[in-house]
């Protein structure tokens, strides 16, 4: 069923009770075309544009726990596009049009909202770095406005903006076009696009192996059953390297836990997003007027998805160093998502050393964002057997050859 | 706090001490192909369950030491010397 005004005033003639289920929880068949493991945002994303784009409708999604409830429900829904290689930019601002449009292409309400990232500067070296940075993204013709002091005051008046300050702020820039985005949204509306287009989402449903003949994969057994495909593609973020191990072979990803936290919610206070790369604090307010915190990784691998405490005093304290005002608010609730981070904080995208499987990781601390995009180039390699030219230099093999492009040293962004 | 056995110091916060790595990776020689330089480098097993790693006790005695933890649980279950064989 569409979802309109129109059919939102027929309901009210019928108590609402018309609405289906936004998609059909799916039992797995024996065979497939294309089978995706990971029923995350980037997973439901590739089989909805596998559908959309190529035509290829006999795909499953194949999930451990429920769609979504892994990164996808575990982030700070922060979109951007702000990065300093041509590469990158090319990539993250593609993700970002996606996103742009999203709502209307999937007929699902993301609850897209661009109001604006801004980064801070609290040294003289912060102020150079950010003027470079804002410069490298114009360049790759993407907008992004160097502000004075005065000027991050008006987006963000709540910041401790006095000369006393524990960091001051002496200017920043601005990516306007960046925002939020209901995290859980996309994976609705990506999951029941693609299910309207005959995608099978299977949930509950662990893969256990691969199936090999000949050296290639041609399926994958689960704790449900043997199911056979063309070709299988790897979405699964933190638990990438798990799945790399079942297949034989081993990537370039150590896991780590990404924590965030939201407080108690409150009125109206902070109507953009505030990131400051010095602490790696990362502030907005949800909708539904929680403070929305996270800032840097707890730095040793971990597949627990919960974050240890000396980082989350670490966020606290970085948080209300910026936003003093905050310091009476109680926090309602904190959750880590297992990020899969590689040595030059870009994605992997593409072939994998065994035939047949493709995958999509490495995306680190920033996968939310590229979602639409992760989606459409996996998609894109997985109908075709080539590679997506904005995915081109994201392939494995730059951990080989040394090509990497190091976002983690460029954008200065927390990792 | 979680705490971390540090080699000479016995149990202290986690705030004290810094990872540094998977521990016992062998640097190859340096005549070897960039396939095996760049598995040594960036390749790792990143395993779900027992990791064997190297700490350092950056804000304490500042001794490197090797541990074996859980990566689900955070259980470390031994601690020996940087200079001996993975027990």
């Amino acid at each position: 069923m569409r979802y309109s005004a129109w059919s939102l005033l027929r309901g009210a003639l019928s108590g609402q009770r018309h609405w289906p289920a936004a998609w059909r929880d799916a039992s797995p068949k024996s065979s497939y075309d294309v089978i995706i493991v990971g029923g995350g945002g980037h997973g439901l994303a590739a089989a909805y544009y596998l559908a959309k784009n190529h035509g290829v409708t006999k795909v499953a999604v194949i999930e451990r726990g429920w769609i979504g409830g892994g990164n996808t429900g575990r982030n700070t829904t922060i979109v951007r596009s702000n990065y300093l290689y041509p590469e990158s930019a090319r990539l993250y601002d593609f993700s970002l049009q996606l996103y742009e449009g999203l709502s209307q292409a999937l007929n699902f309400n993301i609850m897209l909202s661009q109001r604006g990232l801004v980064l801070l500067a609290h040294s003289r070296h912060d102020l150079d770095a950010m003027s470079r940075w804002a410069n490298a993204m114009r360049m790759n013709g993407i907008a992004a406005e160097l502000l004075t002091r005065e000027q991050v005051g008006e987006l963000a008046p709540a910041l401790d903006l006095s000369p006393q300050a524990r960091l001051p702020v002496l200017g920043g820039f601005t990516q306007r076009r960046a925002g939020t985005a209901r995290h859980d949204a996309v994976a609705w509306g990506y999951a029941r696009a693609a299910s309207a287009l005959g995608v099978d989402i299977i949930q509950s449903c662990e893969v256990v192996d691969f199936l090999k003949e000949n050296g290639r994969v041609v399926g994958v057994n689960t704790n449900r059953g043997r199911v056979r495909a063309e070709r299988v593609g790897i979405a699964a973020a933190g638990h990438s390297s798990v799945l790399a191990k079942l297949a034989g072979f081993r990537l370039p990803v150590t896991s780590y836990a990404l924590q965030a936290m939201v407080s108690e919610p409150i009125k109206p206070v902070l109507d953009t997003v505030i990131l400051s790369p010095g602490t790696g604090a990362y502030v907005s307010q949800s909708d539904k007027g929680e403070i929305v915190m996270g800032a840097m990784l707890d730095l040793f691998p971990s597949y627990a998805q919960r974050g240890s405490f000396a980082v989350k005093q670490a966020i606290l304290a970085a948080t209300l160093a910026l936003f003093p005002s905050f310091s009476r608010l109680s926090l309602m609730r904190q959750w880590a998502g297992i990020v899969d981070v590689v040595h030059d904080s870009s994605p992997i995208i593409g072939p994998t050393p065994l035939p047949n499987l493709y995958i999509n990781c490495g995306w680190g601390t920033g996968g939310f964002k590229a979602i639409p995009v992760g989606g459409w180039t996996l998609a894109h390699v997985l109908a075709t057997g080539r590679n997506h030219a904005l995915a081109e230099p994201f392939q494995l093999d730059r951990f080989i050859t040394g090509r990497l492009i190091d976002e983690a040293a460029a954008s200065g962004i927390a990792h | 706090m979680m705490q971390v056995p540090c080699i000479h110091c016995g149990l202290r916060d986690e705030s004290e001490f810094t990872y540094a790595g998977t521990a016992h990776l062998a640097r190859p020689p340096l005549d070897q192909s960039d396939e095996v330089w760049g598995e040594y480098l960036f390749f790792r097993d990143n395993p779900k369950g027992m990791h064997l790693e190297r700490w350092r006790h950056t804000q304490g005695c500042g001794r490197w030491f090797n541990l074996i933890r859980n990566t689900v649980t955070h259980e470390i279950s031994s601690v020996y010397a940087v200079s001996d064989p993975p027990p």
